[in-house]
């Protein structure tokens, strides 16, 4: 076991934790944050995508005691005094979801990219989105959700 | 996963020392690796080492000539360094095309070097340019670094530090990824140097491995064209459901024009 402490949308935690722990048993567990979502344990799919100081990671592939010291933000800690995040305000505009299941890590991944790159091309929209999979296949429908993005963040 | 001890090293002595001390113990770095293997029970080591963020393994410059980057360097500092897209754009390029963005933040130059997947990228890089691998013990030349299949020259307990690229004229990495994983089914890196044209093809063979035809053709005809008549053969190359051999062989030829092609268009 191992103290770790660690700052998770805004809020300061300490606990001890199992060294073998996952980020994102972490963050689901003890913590309660469920909007982050396993799909396929196996660093594939993107579902479990948050913000590690600033960038996006796969956090079924990270411990969680290699986050110690870090600045995490999930899903939850998106949305501002009530207000959705421009990305998911274009998500549910651009109805850039089918069943949702990997929604949380598309939106993380989304804010990741228009902090890089502020108006992708559709090229750099796809690159930008390699490590993210749709199984409903509703990917044309995020593309326009990225693109509203880009221009409501203007 | 099985449980094992988490330390984070606090300097590459102590690094050391530990894996002296704990022959079962395991680097980690980015871990985009080694943590999948341990979710899978396909590893157990007593004691996993973090030494992703020591400052004796940071760092890009230019050194005597040549490009240094530290082992912990994450492929996205890679892709996006100044430094690296004015010596070697190539390289940047090669680095921000491996794997994918969530991956690209955390995996780092010295644990893809070090695990020497036949399907990585960086390999090739490493062997076009002649780079050498720097240790915390000795400097090791890439021509004798890669031995085959996740086989290296490295010792037990031996940590990379930094490696050290020559840079060439004009490079060039093309690949052909795998469309699920986005592994190499195919990557050529091609240099041209002061002392000639090297071609290193990682992906199709059970390792990293120089086309010294092709960098013959290329010395006298720097053209894709210059490699038409040649071919590698299958026999050396993998087979697997993805691919065959002869498969696999004429990929090595169309990516090494492709990048023969991009090198020309590069300044």
């Amino acid at each position: 076991m191992t103290k770790i402490e660690l700052t998770v949308n805004g809020t300061k935690h300490s606990r001890e934790v199992e060294d073998r722990t996952l980020l994102v048993d972490f963050l689901r567990e003890p913590l309660g944050l469920t909007g982050t979502h396993v799909g396929c344990d196996t660093s594939q799919c993107g579902c479990c995508t948050v913000h590690v100081n600033g960038r996006a990671i796969k956090s079924c592939t990270l411990l969680a005691v290699q986050a110690g010291g870090a600045e995490v933000v999930t899903i939850e800690g998106m949305s501002k005094d009530g207000k959705l995040h421009p990305v998911q305000q274009a998500f549910t505009d651009c109805h850039g979801l089918q069943c949702g299941f990997c929604t949380p890590g598309m939106i993380m991944a989304v804010a990741a990219l228009l902090k890089d790159n502020p108006h992708p091309s559709d090229a750099e929209i796809y690159h930008g989105l390699e490590g993210n999979l749709c199984r409903c296949t509703g990917y044309i429908n995020i593309v326009k959700a990225v693109k509203r993005s880009a221009e409501t963040m203007k | 996963m099985f449980e094992f001890d988490y330390v984070k090293a606090k300097s590459l002595s102590e690094a050391a020392a530990l894996l002296a001390a704990n022959p079962e113990a395991k680097l980690l770095a980015g871990g985009m690796t080694l943590i999948p293997t341990l979710k899978q029970r396909l590893a157990q080591p007593s004691h996993l080492v973090d030494v992703g963020g020591l400052p004796e393994l940071r760092g890009i410059e230019m050194k005597n000539g040549r490009l240094a980057v530290g082992a912990a360097m994450q492929h996205h500092e890679v892709a996006t360094s100044a430094v690296v897209g004015k010596a070697i754009p190539a390289l940047a390029y090669l680095a921000g095309h491996i794997g994918d963005p969530q991956v690209r933040n955390r995996g780092t130059l010295g644990g893809a070097v070090a695990n020497n997947d036949p399907v990585a990228d960086y390999p090739a890089a490493v062997l076009a340019l002649d780079a050498t691998v720097v240790t915390a013990r000795r400097e090791i030349a890439a021509a004798d670094f890669f031995q085959g299949m996740f086989a290296t020259a490295l010792a037990e307990g031996e940590i990379i530090v930094r490696l050290l690229f020559p840079v060439p004229r004009r490079a060039a990495y093309e690949k052909f990824p795998h469309p699920a994983s986005g592994y190499a089914m195919t990557g050529v890196f091609i240099a041209e140097t002061a002392a000639g044209v090297r071609v290193a093809v990682t992906g199709a063979g059970p390792g990293v491995f120089r086309w010294s035809d092709a960098e013959s053709a290329l010395a006298k005809n720097l053209n894709p064209a210059a490699l038409d008549g040649l071919a590698v053969d299958p026999n050396d190359l993998n087979e697997d459901i993805h691919a065959t051999r002869e498969y696999r062989a004429n990929l090595v030829k169309v990516m090494a024009q492709r990048a023969v092609q991009k090198l020309l268009a590069t300044q």
